[in-house]
């Protein structure tokens, strides 16, 4: 048995990541890239902080409170029981995604998953502190001086204070932002706000600084599942290849090689190797290999070759949108194929229910349960009383004042524990009643149907009904 | 990022151990994240032995330096509560090393919910019980209270409904709380003096005095006074001179008395035998002879050492409600 020798020469534990410094680059997919990230931390940074006013509950326009357990948004207000709406709004996302994918690709990656815009604003940090992409790699490749250390410093202090930010935004979701602002800062917020705002400013901090690409890579499993949605029609970022190689592949400019003429003369592709796309890449990664795992379909690249063709007066496009099928014959993708019709109606039914379920929340839960221990009680005359458990959940912004009547027993006397002869219902409240219902013995009936309704005296709702059963034996 | 299992030289560094021949374990290098995490572990191990009981030693174990603290009443030599003039309990503040019994008494007492329920006591505890009765949420309050207590120290003989037990034998039936029928009287002063004090409910025996044909003359009579289909009308007129000696206790109508818990015996409720669940006349009869022969022993235990004055209050709401009023 040879036992290993540990010694002869220290291991290798891990590989570690390359850093990887894309360059910034100027064009259309970049423009539309900051608009949707201005938009989206408009969104998110300033949502908690915009006000509403409300009979009951938060005055905050969206608020997800756990510990009365509502969610608002704006005059909607979500209760436990329409959860539902929930599952639906995931459901709707999902198709929309698997649409959208199977379309254009992973324009989710690429220009709105948090990841993206995150690691987006992170690099701009390192941008503004530490210079473009030659003198960041030179920085990285520099030793420890006082000029790395002040410039790496203050890159992750700013992404502290970002990552932070984000993390208290997010905890501002789940309170009422300027209250919590308070008493975040003098230290007496819940420590489920503390506990929240920590691990969001942690994992933003690494997620965006440090893990980057690494997330797509490794991490997220929708870059996994992706090519499920994709078929030879789907537009992606895609390197023409037939144009760009030619017969005789790339080659820089050079002489001889100077106009497309003189290149298709010779054979030699429009890519004149100038590993511009490969530079600006957020994943790092050569959009010329083809299709690939790591690509987040940011069309950044296609800004950088369109800037390059651009200036040779060339026509622009050897990157860019174009399905498998466009590339290999030429011919636009339909949008009328299997995949758009099928998704794109899954998702309009998924929104279609969506709308139905919110327009149709019941303004009132209300539940009647027959008591059972004991089933009905003989009363000192004779009759026979059951018992009813009433549970009346006003999910309004005003109150109700409730009428009970019930039909189908004749001769029935209701009474309302508590001698009440009108149920007022706070807004958003519920409330518990205990019902008695009497009646004559009738001979040869052992149980029968009965009827509850209730009648809103205030006129804001419609009758609600609700049958259970009167047992006489 | 996992290393290819090939080392430089384009060999794979195996342990040496072979399997069937040909099956060899590769020699990889931890990834350095597993052996930080690896680490790590043994770090959080030593911290939980410093903070939390871990280690067992001769007849004890190491408590650790984690302590939970929590309210606990004041014990006198004898072990027994310590109250203060107004009947409440003293409390001191009572520290002991991380356990999860204290931490339960912890919760119980500073738990959100815990504090919600003292805020409801606090706001039920100067209210009379029909103010209490004529606000929903307060009504509720009680009743939840009183059920919970009810479920603990009522159920197990009038039923967790209240509904009681009616049987055949007066010795296995408990009275029904959620008729309308109050054998020692229905309002709220008297529920709660019931529960504190306990029940002693005693009918005598007259098997000495009522015999064969006389016996059955008064049983038929009783049976009359709730209008019972098949009562011989002959015999019960017979038998109502009998009931002078009843009248005492029952009235000479028969209508009861709620002061000495003589029930109401014209009202069609039978609280200790089940005449209704008797088919025939001659089975009633049956049951209201053993009754008049043997008498009837009920006794209720008293709850004042068991459940608290504000307890009682509150589960004398619960058990009014559930007849209804």
């Amino acid at each position: 048995m040879s036992s290993v020798d540990l010694t002869e020469q220290e291991p290798e534990l891990y590989q570690a990541r390359d850093p990887i410094h894309p360059k910034s680059i100027k064009g259309r997919f970049r423009r539309f890239k900051t608009s949707v990230l201005v938009l989206a931390y408009a969104i998110f940074f300033l949502l908690p902080w915009v006000r509403w006013e409300r009979v009951v509950g938060p005055n905050q326009a969206v608020m997800f409170d756990i510990p009365t357990r509502r969610y608002y948004l704006f005059d909607l207000v979500i209760h436990p029981q329409d959860m539902f709406l929930l599952a639906g709004f995931l459901i709707l996302a999902a198709w929309l995604l698997f649409f959208v994918t199977g379309m254009v690709g992973r324009a989710f990656c690429g220009y709105f998953c948090f990841q993206t815009l995150w690691t987006d604003v992170f690099m701009k940090v390192e941008q503004w502190i530490q210079g473009d992409r030659n003198k960041r790699m030179k920085l990285e490749k520099q030793r420890w001086n006082a000029e790395k250390i002040i410039k790496k410093g203050a890159t992750v202090l700013v992404w502290t204070l970002i990552a932070f930010w984000t993390g208290f935004t997010f905890t501002a979701y789940w309170a009422d932002a300027p209250h919590l602002f308070v008493s975040f800062f003098t230290g007496t917020a819940a420590s489920a706000a503390y506990m929240t705002t920590g691990i969001l400013s942690i994992t933003t901090l690494v997620a965006a600084g440090f893990a980057r690409e690494q997330v797509c890579i490794y991490m997220c499993p929708y870059a996994r599942f992706q090519a499920v949605m994709f078929d030879k029609e789907t537009l992606l970022v895609s390197y023409d290849a037939q144009r760009g190689e030619g017969a005789q592949g790339r080659k820089p400019l050079q002489k001889g090689l100077m106009t497309l003429e003189e290149r298709h003369a010779s054979g030699t592709g429009d890519c004149i190797d100038c590993t511009l796309c490969v530079q600006v890449c957020p994943t790092g990664i050569d959009i010329r290999d083809g299709l690939q795992l790591a690509c987040i379909s940011c069309g950044l690249c296609i800004d950088a070759c369109d800037e390059i063709m651009t200036k040779r007066g060339w026509p622009t496009g050897l990157i860019r949108y174009a399905s498998e099928q466009e590339l290999e014959t030429g011919k636009k993708p339909s949008l009328l194929k299997f995949r758009t019709i099928g998704y794109g109606l899954a998702t309009l039914l998924a929104s279609a229910l969506l709308i139905y379920g919110v327009l149709t929340i019941k303004p009132l839960d209300f539940s009647i349960q027959q008591i059972r221990q004991p089933l009905f009680v003989v009363m000192s005359d004779g009759s026979v009383q059951n018992n009813y458990e009433l549970k009346i959940n006003n999910k309004e912004q005003y109150a109700l004042e409730l009428e009970l009547t019930v039909q189908g027993l004749s001769n029935a006397h209701i009474a309302i524990g508590g001698n009440f002869t009108t149920l007022d219902i706070p807004p958003d409240e519920t409330r518990n009643y205990l019902i008695h219902i009497r009646a004559p013995r009738e001979s040869g009936v052992s149980r029968q149907l009965i009827t509850f309704k209730l009648t809103d005296k205030t006129g804001h709702l419609p009758v609600t009904e609700s049958t259970t059963s009167f047992n006489f034996k | 990022m996992s290393q290819s299992p090939e080392n430089k030289k384009g060999q794979v560094e195996t342990t040496g151990h072979v399997w069937d021949g040909d099956l060899r374990e590769y020699n990889n290098p931890l990834p350095r994240w597993w052996l930080w995490g690896f680490y790590g572990t043994i770090i959080f191990a030593i911290v939980y032995w410093i903070l939390y009981p871990a280690w067992p030693y001769a007849d004890t174990y190491t408590k650790g330096v984690a302590t939970v603290s929590f309210q606990t009443p004041v014990l006198d030599k004898e072990g027994k509560p310590v109250k203060a003039a107004d009947g409440t309990v003293e409390m001191q503040t009572k520290t002991e090393h991380w356990n999860s019994r204290a931490l339960f008494y912890q919760e119980m007492q500073t738990s959100p919910s815990a504090l919600a329920q003292q805020e409801w006591l606090a706001k039920v505890k100067d209210m009379s019980f029909e103010q209490i009765a004529a606000n929903p949420d307060t009504l509720n309050f009680a009743n939840a209270m009183g059920h919970a207590l009810f479920g603990d120290h009522c159920a197990a003989c009038h039923g967790t409904g209240g509904q009681g037990v009616l049987s055949m034998n007066p010795e296995a039936s408990y009275p029904n709380l959620t008729d309308n029928a109050w054998i020692h009287g229905g309002d709220y002063a008297k529920i709660v003096q019931d529960m504190t004090n306990g029940i002693q409910g005693n009918m005598p025996a007259f098997g000495a005095l009522f015999k064969g044909e006389k016996l059955t003359d008064l049983a038929q009579y009783v049976l009359s006074l709730s209008h019972q289909p098949g009562v011989n009308e002959e015999a019960a007129n017979r038998g109502k001179a009998s009931f002078a000696t009843c009248a005492g206790c029952h009235g000479a109508n028969g209508m009861g008395n709620q002061m000495i818990g003589a029930p109401n015996l014209t009202d069609k409720i039978w609280d200790f035998v089940d005449v209704p669940g008797a088919p025939t006349i001659e089975g009633k009869l049956k049951l209201v002879e053993g009754v008049i022969d043997h008498g009837l022993q009920h006794q209720m235990p008293k709850f004042a050492d068991r459940l608290t004055p504000e307890q009682i209050r509150l589960l004398a709401v619960y058990v009014r409600q559930l007849g209804g009023t």
